[in-house]
């Protein structure tokens, strides 16, 4: 049996908050920060999917530049120095949570998910005590096509982990994302109904992903959906042990 | 201490389904409490008919939905030294917004007319006019505290309204959260 190579990955140093940290160089700051228990919000980062930058609750400032960067897809690099609750971002963030809410139909008290919903518990943990902004309110549908999963658009943040999920882990890419900016939505295949959908292996995983009640379990009523998420790191484990 | 220097303490709801002012009521004993410490002058629970001059809190339930709770809300704004949004109705319109998406008119046709009354008409004498988009208290006037919550419980109404007599800027948002 040959010995197993030690790798070397370049480690770099630099500080988080005033605090000295290091990360290998391949990490993003997001997971520098976590790895030294330094709190960054997300709502579209999921461990084990890739990052994408979709929420933008996870900027921070940096030192140097004017310019803010969103943690989960900006690699860590030596000596800078990162801010993560200066008073733009912490005025930024709860911003971002207000035309969240605004945008579409998000009603705690009658969802499948309040108690345990990440919007809801993100926005509580940022001070959201009221939003600013007047609600859009959208007049947008609700595909209960599918024998055991529904889709309400209305609770959608279009966050992306069902498509992420579903091409990276089942590798099925049943979802997608259609349209732009505001009128934007997630689709099944060819924006066909999800009970139609030829890709579609009934797994769930994207039911399960879902930040919100925007993707939930038929039968399930009023805050009895509780999401679970431990095949995620499991499966990507075994994943990565097979690749080695 | 005469009722004369207590502070002036008031509630009301507008388009609410009043589970806040029971939750209201859960607070049991501590109402006891309140009631020594503020003179109530007007509220659903109890008689007064109009609503009175220099009110130091108000709670207010529910979203704005009608022509009347516009009016409503504008002479006790005028009124009230603190004015509080209570509850997710109050703060964000929550469920009675839920007709917002598809627009008063073919709301009323659906309940009124499409429905199997026996005398099918929507109603336009004496109620108030409904708005076209249920909204928030504080898109009408300004709002001094929020209390999300539906209904927000008793300990939240208890511990918000306590800190504010005692003359304390409540942390609402440690306590309560939207649909709790």
């Amino acid at each position: 049996m040959s010995p197993v190579p030690i790798t070397t990955e370049p480690v770099k140093t630099f500080k988080i908050n005033g605090q000295d940290v290091s990360a290998r160089e391949t990490e993003s700051i997001l997971q520098a920060a976590r790895a030294h228990n330094i709190d960054i919000p997300t709502l579209c980062h999921l461990e084990g999917l890739s990052s994408t930058g979709a929420c933008r609750l996870c900027m921070v400032e940096i030192k140097g530049s004017n310019k803010l960067f969103p943690a989960c897809v900006t690699r860590v690099q030596e000596g800078i120095e990162v801010m993560t609750h200066s008073e733009r971002l912490v005025k930024y963030r709860r911003m971002l949570m207000e035309l969240i809410f605004s945008e579409r139909n998000h009603v705690c008290a009658v969802c499948v998910v309040n108690g345990h919903c990440e919007l809801q518990s993100t926005a509580q943990k940022l001070g959201m005590d009221h939003v600013r902004y007047p609600y859009l309110n959208p007049q947008l549908e609700v595909d209960a096509s599918h024998e055991r999963y529904a889709v309400d658009h209305n609770r959608c943040i279009l966050c992306t982990r069902c498509v992420r999920v579903c091409d990276e882990i089942e590798t099925a890419h049943t979802w997608d994302v259609m349209g732009r900016g505001i009128g934007s939505k997630v689709i099944t295949d060819f924006n066909q109904p999800w009970g139609e959908s030829e890709t579609c292996t009934r797994c769930g995983k994207c039911v399960n992903v879902c930040p919100t009640g925007a993707l939930f379990e038929k039968g399930k009523s009023v805050a009895e959906m509780a999401k679970q998420r431990q095949f995620l790191p499991y499966l990507v484990s075994r994943r990565e042990a097979m690749i080695e | 201490m005469s009722e004369r220097n207590k502070p002036r303490f008031a509630t009301l709801w507008l388009d609410g389904c009043s589970g806040c002012h029971m939750s209201f009521l859960d607070m049991d004993e501590w109402l006891l409490d309140l009631a020594g410490q503020v003179e109530v002058v007007y509220s659903p629970l109890v008689d007064t008919k109009a609503f009175p001059e220099n009110v130091d809190i108000t709670l207010i339930e529910g979203g704005v939905a009608s022509h009347e709770d516009i009016e409503k809300l504008l002479k006790i704004r005028a009124r009230t030294k603190t004015l509080i949004a209570f509850g997710d109705c109050a703060v964000t319109a929550n469920v009675p917004a839920m007709r917002n998406p598809f627009g008063l008119e073919a709301v009323m046709k659906q309940v009124y007319l499409d429905s199997d009354a026996i005398q099918p008409q929507v109603p336009n004498l004496i109620v108030p006019q409904l708005l076209d988009r249920v909204v928030p208290v504080h898109r009408i006037v300004k709002v001094d505290v929020y209390i999300p919550g539906c209904p927000p419980s008793a300990r939240t109404i208890k511990a918000v309204v306590g800190e504010l007599l005692a003359g304390r800027q409540p942390d609402v948002m440690a306590l309560t959260r939207f649909g709790a």
